[in-house]
């Protein structure tokens, strides 16, 4: 049963994730937005498979499509998982 | 959200060097249709290589026991699971199973298929649909679900078994053609949007081969028609797709790999 996490530690796992796909850690900040720092569709497929793996959280493709910012992601993973 | 170019990633990953990762140590090899034919020696090409495999089958326990015992035999691992493929719950269980057992599926070989000839004006729409779902459906969800795991191990080889008739006219064979078509654009589309991980996704193309698909009712004048002169065995479809699925490979996607002995040159 995957435990709830507090939103730093979320930020956390989803800065380690993007740079873990080449992003430089630097330029993640919640407002930088996934346009900007060239994080692509596949990109979020998979950031949406690790939030499933590790947080039972669910993120369709739908969702994808509203979330511009990673501030944007970490929000809807914190409020899905409390 | 599209898909955006990546121009600053492409210099980072050029720098790092491209000398192809010896395989992966955990993780399998899942061969659809295995218990005969084509499946069968590509299961014991994959096993000679040095994965453990899954020989995957429909209805022929007895063939898929045997392929596995010959793979363990000669000192490999190997399991025989039954599973309808064109089922779309059967395939996420096969994955599913087959993971436990082997670890994850690394290598998949979409293998499984079937005809059901007759002239586009007489075919029936059963006929239809089981072909398109047996030989291109099933490859896409065996596919959507193993690509999680090639994903997350920057590792992934998908060789899907078309056919030459995919792209060269064969008369009676109008569902196998558009499966096996549809199957080549399914491998090169998706082999674009996962190339950066580490994953290739490829087709081969076999035409004329010895197997219990093609020696119902071929005529004779059709291997005179081959510029080999024969038709090809199942051992040289395998060897093809063994290359694809090793890592030297790994600079190799999106293409159809023609094994026909110059029939389609």
């Amino acid at each position: 049963m995957p435990e709830t996490k507090s939103k730093e530690q979320i930020e956390q796992r989803v800065t380690d994730a993007l740079v873990e796909f080449g992003e430089e850690r630097e330029n993640i900040t919640p407002s930088a937005r996934f346009e900007d720092l060239e994080v692509d569709s596949l990109d979020l497929v998979e950031l949406a498979q690790i939030v499933e793996e590790e947080y039972g959280v669910e993120i369709k493709d739908s969702d994808l499509e509203h979330v511009q910012t990673v501030g944007d992601v970490v929000e809807m993973i914190a409020q899905r998982s409390s | 959200m599209s898909a955006t170019p990546t121009r600053e990633r492409t210099a980072v990953a050029s720098a790092a060097g491209a000398s192809p990762e010896p395989r992966p140590q955990d993780g399998c090899a899942l061969v659809t249709g295995a218990s005969r034919g084509i499946g069968a020696a590509t299961a014991a090409e994959l096993a000679r290589a040095g994965w453990p495999v899954a020989v995957n089958y429909r209805s022929d326990a007895e063939g898929a026991d045997r392929v596995a015992a010959e793979v363990r035999d000669a000192g490999g691992t190997a399991v025989s699971i039954r599973a309808d493929v064109s089922d779309p719950e059967a395939g996420e269980r096969l994955l599913a199973e087959v993971q436990s057992e082997l670890g994850p599926v690394l290598v998949l070989v979409n293998n499984a298929g079937v005809t059901a000839d007759a002239l586009a004006m007489r075919l029936s729409d059963a006929d239809w649909d089981r072909v398109l779902e047996t030989n291109l459906s099933a490859a896409f969800r065996l596919t959507r679900r193993a690509l999680g795991a090639m994903l997350k191990a920057r590792f992934g080889r998908i060789v899907n078994v078309a056919s030459v008739v995919g792209r060269r006219a064969n008369p009676g064979q109008a569902n196998y053609a558009a499966s096996k078509a549809g199957l080549i654009a399914f491998t090169s589309t998706v082999a674009v949007e996962v190339a950066r991980r580490g994953v290739t996704v490829n087709a081969v193309a076999p035409g004329l081969i010895e197997t219990e698909l093609t020696t119902r009712g071929v005529a004779p004048e059709l291997a005179d028609a081959i510029p080999a002169r024969r038709p090809g065995t199942p051992e040289e479809v395998a060897a093809c797709i063994g290359f694809l699925a090793s890592p030297a490979a790994s600079y190799v996607t999106g293409t159809t790999l023609t094994v026909d002995g110059g029939m389609t040159a």
